[in-house]
């Protein structure tokens, strides 16, 4: 069956839901791969709270589309072209460097992101927000960590890390740039103007980056369109392997 | 009819399946206890939003309640706002999870210097020396950080102060 996704405030919730739902499932690919088992168990915990947040959002979106429709829908049912996360979110994991340059520069947008959603006049939405600003706030501390770790560490960790940051940056421009679905949003007080939070992430980056000795890199990609549904190649291969077991078998339960 | 306190009394004896030495209740999750005409109603606080154990709980908490008020007649609500803090554990769930061999968290979450561990050195949960360091921010379980004792080497986990 084909739910109708177009009501503005489901849009919404299945953009944040959609950024952390890819996010979660990225991390998770690193499950018993971590470069050690610290970590391992970190990116884990990471994952975790990624993918129950976006579970959040998926279960009231679903709700509001209401005829049976639920969060395994939401998250199995819908294809590439639906999916409304940034660009940034899909890349692949890469070298562990390139995974924490994707999550450091995502959590201090998240962190900035769900401080302003707390404030929301959608008052589910704003609980939603509240919880997940503790989770997010101790990943960023988590992932700025290891950029100073990594950044003003050994040559070969710096030299990755350099390169992570460069490679990870271009995406960043999309975090700022408002698309359809946030231009509806903070039209009705649901969410913030995100281009108004790129001045004090900058500068938030830009003082963890100084402190491992590092540089920020200055090139950005102009026409992202991940919250629009137009998507690099990773994201169909991570929805081909995430949803391959439901589409497979849909009358699959837990 | 069922006394609020009898619910209580049961919900005393429902046991976190993480960290079953406390129950729900020292754990500070269930948020309110109403009496309603066929039964009861309780709101559930999760402690982290990816937390697995989350519906293990409710059914456990279902489960126990309806040996009081009847089958079908236990509705159980997901309350988020405000989000659970560690600052809710009970003082006897503290004790317990010192007993168990957790540290307890630091008390007070909107200390932002706990967050970033900048508070006092944990207390070993095995010979109470204070010379502790944290190995790592996340643990076992969503809830929880690992840390050392410098004194008598154990390992052990602490609560993750949020």
């Amino acid at each position: 069956m084909k739910w109708d996704t177009c009501d503005p405030s489901v849009q919404y919730l299945l953009h944040l839901g959609d950024d952390a739902l890819v996010l979660g499932h990225r991390l998770s690919e690193w499950c018993g791969h971590g470069p050690i088992l610290e970590e391992d168990i970190a990116l884990s915990n990471l994952a975790l709270d990624l993918v129950g947040v976006a579970r959040q959002y998926y279960q009231l979106a679903a709700k509001r589309i209401g005829g049976g429709c639920t969060e395994d829908h939401l998250a199995y049912w819908r294809s590439d072209r639906e999916f409304l996360n940034h660009v940034l979110v899909e890349q692949p994991n890469g070298d562990f460097a390139d995974t924490v340059a994707r999550q450091f520069f995502f959590d201090a947008f998240h962190v900035l992101q769900l401080e302003a959603l707390q404030h929301s006049t959608d008052t589910e939405l704003a609980a939603i927000a509240r919880k997940a600003l503790k989770e997010a706030t101790y990943h960023a501390q988590h992932s700025a960590d290891w950029v100073v770790r990594l950044g003003d560490g050994t040559e070969e960790s710096r030299s990755r890390m350099t390169a992570a940051l460069a490679r990870n940056f271009p995406f960043v421009e999309e975090l700022f740039t408002p698309a359809e679905v946030d231009r509806v949003a903070f039209e009705r007080g649901w969410g913030p103007d995100v281009a108004s939070l790129k001045a004090t992430w900058l500068e938030l980056v830009g003082e963890v980056v100084a402190k491992a000795t590092l540089e920020l890199p200055s090139i950005a990609h102009k026409l992202l369109r991940g919250k629009s549904g137009i998507h690099s190649e990773s994201l169909g291969f991570l929805l081909a392997e995430m949803q391959s077991l439901p589409r497979a078998y849909p009358d699959a339960t837990w | 009819m069922v006394a609020r306190a009898e619910l209580e009394l049961r919900l005393s004896r429902v046991p976190d399946p993480e960290v079953p030495a406390l129950s729900v209740l020292d754990l500070g999750i269930v948020r309110d206890i109403r009496l309603t005409e066929a039964g009861c109603e309780v709101d559930l606080t999760p402690t982290y939003t990816g937390c697995p154990a989350t519906e293990r709980i409710e059914r456990d908490v279902r489960e126990a309640l309806e040996e009081l008020v009847g089958a079908g007649n236990v509705h159980l609500r997901t309350v988020l706002d405000p989000p659970w803090t560690t600052d809710w554990i009970s003082e006897e769930g503290r004790r317990k999870l010192a007993d168990y061999g957790i540290a307890p968290p630091p008390r007070r979450s909107s200390d932002k210097r706990s967050l970033l561990g900048l508070h006092q050195p944990l207390a070993c949960p095995k010979c109470r020396s204070t010379h502790t360091e944290r190995i790592s921010a996340f643990g076992s379980t969503a809830c929880k950080a690992l840390h050392r004792c410098l004194d008598c080497a154990e390992p052990f986990e602490a609560f993750k102060c949020i």
